[in-house]
């Protein structure tokens, strides 16, 4: 994205385009990233809930998985899945 | 761990979708300070206006020109949070009475760090909660300055090492036992005063809703835990912050109108507070002895808490 | 039409804020600034004005909330001095950064230490740089114009941001002066409701205070001085619909005798009329002296004091402050500045005076000529004196 100019800065630096982060993909910064093993998923919601990203999504068959361009691989969601249906793999 | 049992299945069905706090946001990878800011986003709803201290949730959200925010948000200076969000509740109170905004119910929400509440925010929160303003403040406790890089706040816990309170040859890290934010704001006597954590989503969630659906000043304590800060690995934040639970360390209580309850996510046998300082790099430094004594002082002070609970 | 009334300056800027529809106060008490928390608040429990009064803390929340209430869209007021002023220093450019229209009320009174309550410019001066529009005024009559002006001024769209009002503390704040006050009438024509330029409402979410980095912050700078600098042209605009309204004219820069004036006095606030006295003494012994009187502190209205400035041989600039090992008075700094690069330029003194609310006699105007008239090789000029200190 451009650099905007002194004059095209809104008035008090108010930004008023809600939720404008979202164009910076955190993904970058991922060293490892989660798999989910659909066989073992009870669609219980807790990699969802738990998820400091926001980036892990139900899909329209109940299961989930985790948008790569925001997820930081931290890990949590694999940790705290009761049935171990997630699993941290190393990005090459 | 017995996380189901605490836990309903189908989680996602009872949490409010919407995501408030936009993806893209750069906190630390495994940080359960943003975490606990997008469930308390979910509880609270769009008609939330929140007022952010500086710290770590205000730099990592709000990177000019782009912000993660959806619902109003407000960032002025580091100490002054509450005041911030009591003149927000107030301009938003005398502007809908004279007709000049629509008449829809707005929360206001100020946030802070443990610093910006405990520290240089307490004046400005003390007085905005004695003025009895219709607004919650949330502290998120990481307990330490962790924007400015891990130095000492008052509501680090005592052996914790930091960057201005390290552990050296004769030195044990933190000097002082933790201030208890909580019941300095029961002792304001304002309506709603709780604990929170986000490993304990529906609890958490359950506490910042009742805040919203009382007239009158709330305060909650999150706490948050930080594996930058704590020196352990990102995918600890939630299991880290049950052990802080089950140990004692942060009992989740809640008072309404200076009744106690404690909330049924406590177990009924506090595990011993090895167990959560074991796996924390700030706490490797401790002996025996010193956990001993930190130990008693946990344990009293539960005793005290459940005490309250059981007479009030 | 409007009344003439006597009252107290600082219960009369109450009434005159009274006047503007507020929304929003937040006061905390302080000498000599709290007859004008007083009566606002009287004001809102008698239901006169219909607004939020909120009983702060201290002065840093007092600045916060009306940033809070500003950034929701509320006409927001506050009023302060000295410590409280210098309280609130770290929010000052916050306000303006975020373009918010507040007005606030200063009664000037020295900074600590030691403690004194008394008049003079301490505090303003330390919050030179923060963004702000900062007015003057000399009399009761000016401090209830000014006051009604400031939100017009303030809140225009081309302009977005806080000003504040310099009164004296005490020497004009607990005056009891005659007046003449504007009906609410009149003030309703003159002040447009409050458009914000963004609000703090979930029906348009927007995020205020974001957080900037190197790759912004110069540009955001910039805008900023800008803005201030290009609310001259309001000001201006203001002051003469205010001329055309009520009948009494403002400038940026006022004169009394100064047209043929070889030696000149430049006076901020209160000490003007007392220095005017001087000036008719001086002008019946045949000298021929003249006033200049700096209204608009900032923006400073830098034109205008170069065509003031430039056929006199001698200026007197006189300070209620003092920059600390620094060249001379604050004022006087600012005044050298603009002149340097004149081809015509005057010898400039400086006199540092009335501080800590010492009174300065008109005998004592006549001597800072007289002694100025009397340097004929120009030996003190550029230099700085405390004026009547004890050796």
């Amino acid at each position: 994205m451009a650099l905007k100019s002194w004059k095209e800065l809104p008035i008090g630096c108010v930004v008023s385009d809600p939720g404008s982060a979202s164009e910076y993909h955190t993904g970058s910064w991922r060293s490892q990233r989660p798999i989910w093993d659909n066989a073992k998923c009870i669609k219980c919601g807790i990699c969802y809930v738990y998820c400091p990203e926001g980036c892990v999504q139900q899909t329209e068959d109940g299961f989930f998985k985790a948008d790569l361009d925001y997820c930081k691989g931290c890990g949590i969601c694999s940790h705290e899945c009761w049935p171990r249906a997630i699993k941290m793999v190393e990005e090459e | 761990m017995n996380i189901v049992e605490n836990f309903d299945l189908f989680a996602p069905r009872l949490i409010n979708k919407q995501e408030l706090l936009s993806s893209g946001h750069r906190a630390c990878s495994g940080c359960a300070e943003v975490l606990a800011v997008r469930l308390m986003c979910k509880a609270l709803g769009e008609n939330t206006i929140i007022a952010s201290a500086t710290g770590c949730m205000e730099i990592v959200s709000s990177m000019f020109p782009t912000t993660a925010w959806r619902v109003p948000w407000i960032h002025v200076a580091f100490e002054n949070t509450a005041a911030v969000a009591s003149g927000v509740e107030a301009g938003l109170k005398a502007l809908r009475k004279k007709g000049k905004i629509d008449d829809r119910y707005i929360k206001v929400v100020g946030m802070a760090g443990d610093g910006g509440t405990m520290d240089i925010g307490f004046q400005a929160l003390s007085g905005a909660m004695e003025r009895g303003h219709d607004m919650i403040f949330v502290c998120f406790d990481n307990e330490a300055y962790m924007n400015t890089g891990i130095q000492r706040s008052s509501g680090t816990p005592m052996g914790a090492s930091t960057t201005t309170a390290p552990a050296g040859k004769v030195s044990s890290g933190q000097k002082t036992w933790k201030k208890n934010m909580a019941e300095i704001m029961v002792a304001h006597e304002i309506p709603y005063v709780a604990t929170v954590c986000p490993s304990y989503p529906l609890d958490f969630i359950r506490k910042i809703e009742k805040a919203k659906s009382i007239q009158g000043p709330s305060y909650i304590h999150c706490f948050s835990m930080c594996p930058t800060g704590w020196r352990s690995p990102s995918h600890t934040a939630i299991s880290m912050g049950r052990l802080a639970v089950e140990t004692g360390v942060f009992p989740l209580f809640e008072v309404e109108h200076g009744h106690y309850r404690i909330s049924p996510d406590m177990p009924r046998k506090l595990r011993p507070i090895r167990q959560y300082f074991k796996p924390q790099g700030r706490f490797r430094h401790l002996k025996d002895d010193e956990i001993d004594q930190i130990q008693e002082r946990v344990t009293l002070e539960y005793q005290k808490l459940m005490g309250k609970a059981k007479y009030l | 039409m409007g009344k003439r009334i006597g009252m107290e300056v600082a219960i009369a800027v109450a009434e005159a804020v009274g006047l503007c529809d507020i929304d929003m106060a937040a006061v905390y008490p302080i000498t000599p600034q709290s007859h004008i928390a007083e009566h606002l608040s009287d004001l809102v429990a008698n239901g006169e004005i219909d607004a939020e009064f909120v009983t702060v803390e201290s002065e840093h929340s007092a600045m916060s909330a009306v940033i809070g209430a500003s950034g929701a869209g509320a006409r927001s007021f506050t009023a302060t001095s000295s410590q409280g002023l210098m309280l609130m220093h770290e929010l000052l450019p916050i306000a303006s950064a975020m373009r918010l229209p507040i007005c606030m009320a200063i009664a000037n009174r020295a900074v600590s230490g030691p403690l004194n309550i008394l008049n003079d410019h301490t505090d303003i001066m330390p919050q030179r740089d923060s963004g702000w529009i900062s007015l003057f005024v000399e009399n009761g009559q000016e401090a209830i114009d000014l006051s009604i002006q400031a939100f017009k001024i303030a809140e225009h769209k081309d302009v977005m941001l806080p000003v504040c009002v310099n009164i004296d503390g005490f020497q004009l704040t607990h005056m009891v002066e005659p007046f003449e006050m504007p009906s609410k009438e009149e003030v309703e024509k003159f002040l447009p409701p409050f458009v914000p330029h963004a609000t703090l409402h979930p029906a348009k979410p927007v995020t205020m205070g974001a957080f900037a980095m190197s790759d912004y912050f110069t540009e955001i700078m910039k805008a900023k001085n800008e803005a201030l600098k290009s609310s001259k042209k309001v000001i201006l605009e203001v002051w003469d619909e205010w001329a055309r309204l009520f009948g009494r004219a403002y400038k940026p820069v006022e004169t009394y005798q100064a047209e043929d004036a070889d030696v000149l006095m430049l006076t901020m606030g209160s000490m003007g009329e007392t220095a005017q006295m001087a000036i008719d003494q001086l002008r019946a012994k045949g000298i021929k002296a003249g006033l200049v009187k700096l209204r608009l502190w900032r923006p400073f209205p830098l034109a205008e004091i170069k065509a003031v400035l430039k056929n006199v041989k001698k200026l007197i600039v006189t300070d209620r402050a003092i920059s600390f090992g620094g060249p001379g008075g604050p004022v006087f700094s600012e005044i050298k500045s603009a002149m340097y690069a004149e081809a015509r330029r005057p010898l400039i003194y400086n006199y540092i005076y009335g501080l800590g609310g010492r009174d300065v006699a008109v005998g004592e105007f006549v001597g800072m000529f007289d002694k100025v008239l009397a340097d004929t090789k120009n030996e003190a000029a550029d230099t700085y004196e405390f004026w009547g200190v004890r050796e």
